[in-house]
């Protein structure tokens, strides 16, 4: 794939493992108002997913579709970020981590609105629009829960200190974003990093909760090397194209 | 997918000879149901975008909604029937679809099928609705949100403070 492809590769992929991760909170939400947002919020990642991924085999042009890219591909060949697989944890774990993801995503993709590439600009203007309801979804749990009880703060509190070390590598750059630049296709995400941190700290200061210290660093996703967690997902999310090649519904 | 279509009983062209063939095929969808919400059509929901005579325009509600592709099954079927076999089926993501599409006979339709139509001038400015939905059933304002989220990627849950019934709200977009 060339820089371009795996540009629509990273986007997708994110997409489609936090849709994933979420989509496990299916009937094991605490309510059920809790347990539609999850599943709401996993159906836009998945609606997002199969568009970029989709894009991504078009570019690639060796007849690769989405479901391709998405079933049929080993977990070193995955480019999404560490934060969207780790996982779900407790509730208050969930919600911090969609409260970093969703909140850099939403920056990404109204940036992405004037990529010169017209499918991601489409793609990206399209899912703005819900992944803005994303954001205020993780930003009211993560304020109802650190500005909770004792025991809500606690878990918001090791929620965020979870998550927070996968937070930078959200916005580091390589060569694949410098060739999409260049191109006038991708965005410089290290330039959406000042408008993050304001929006996470006026979570987090609602939340009467205070930013973790910073700390090295942990990335490798991009590149394809992550955690063991995402192994034990993709192997739920395969499973059937694994045991059954090329099955159709 | 291999769909094992009806032959053409005549190009769309012939099958309404003086008419406008956009005419009838907008006729045709305006009774194409929403698979969700079958009070309204596709017509009213503003998800078909143009009509040509060899080609129909429509675009997704929400990027992951699962009634896409029953969408263009039912429109397909719906224009094979009427003779407008030959006629092609587009998908475009940009401009984004948005609830101001929604046309004011769609919105009555949803008010009377129970689901409180969204207010106009959607996207960011109403996007936390803000402003109180009124009640699909007693036409009461007092009303709240119980769930932003609700069975559909398009609607929230609410309930009124007057009637005590819950309701659906079309989300704005």
């Amino acid at each position: 794939m060339d820089a371009i492809a795996t540009y629509a590769l990273r986007l997708g992929d994110d997409s489609l493992i936090l849709g994933q991760r979420l989509s496990e909170w299916c009937g094991h939400a605490p309510v059920i108002e809790v347990d539609l947002s999850l599943t709401n919020v996993a159906l836009d990642q998945i609606g997002q997913a199969t568009h970029f991924l989709n894009l991504a085999g078009e570019l690639e042009g060796k007849g690769r579709d989405g479901d391709a890219l998405a079933f049929r591909r080993d977990v070193m060949d995955f480019t999404n970020c560490l934060l969207v697989e780790q996982p779900n944890g407790d509730f208050a774990q969930t919600m911090a981590r969609q409260l970093l993801f969703s909140h850099y995503q939403e920056l990404l993709f109204a940036a992405l609105t004037g990529s010169k590439n017209a499918t991601i600009a489409a793609i990206a203007a399209k899912a703005a629009k819900e992944v803005a309801y994303h954001a205020t979804l993780a930003s009211d749990w993560v304020t109802r829960l650190g500005d909770g009880t004792d025991e809500s703060k606690a878990r918001m509190v090791a929620g965020i200190d979870w998550m927070w070390r996968f937070a930078d590598e959200l916005f580091a750059m390589d060569d694949v974003d410098a060739a999409a630049i260049a191109a006038g296709v991708g965005v410089d995400k290290a330039a959406l990093r000042a408008a993050w941190d304001s929006r996470i700290d006026a979570v987090l200061a609602d939340a009467t909760l205070s930013r973790p210290a910073p700390r090295r660093a942990t990335t490798g996703g991009r590149i394809g090397r992550h955690s063991e967690h995402l192994g034990h997902l993709l192997s739920d999310l395969q499973f059937l194209q694994r045991a059954y090649p090329g099955a159709r519904w | 997918m291999a769909h094992h279509r009806p032959p053409a009983p005549s190009p769309a062209s012939t099958a309404h000879a003086g008419e406008a063939p956009a005419v009838h095929m907008r006729a045709t969808l305006a009774n194409v149901p929403d698979p969700e919400i079958p009070a309204v059509s596709v017509i009213d929901l503003g998800i078909v975008r143009e009509i040509h005579a060899d080609r129909v325009v429509i675009t997704p509600t929400y990027t992951g909604c699962p009634a896409t592709i029953t969408i263009e099954q039912s429109i397909r079927t719906a224009l094979d029937a009427n003779g407008f076999a030959d006629v092609a089926i587009e998908t475009t993501l940009s401009p984004p679809w948005s609830t101001d599409w929604i046309s004011d006979e769609g919105r009555e339709k949803l008010r009377a099928y129970g689901i409180a139509p969204p207010p106009r001038g959607a996207a960011a400015a109403s996007l936390k609705n803000q402003t109180a939905a009124d009640c699909p059933r007693c036409g009461s304002s007092n009303t709240e949100e119980l769930s932003r989220f609700g069975s559909t990627p398009c609607k929230a849950l609410w309930r009124c403070k007057a009637c005590a019934e819950p309701f659906d709200r079309f989300k704005c977009h």
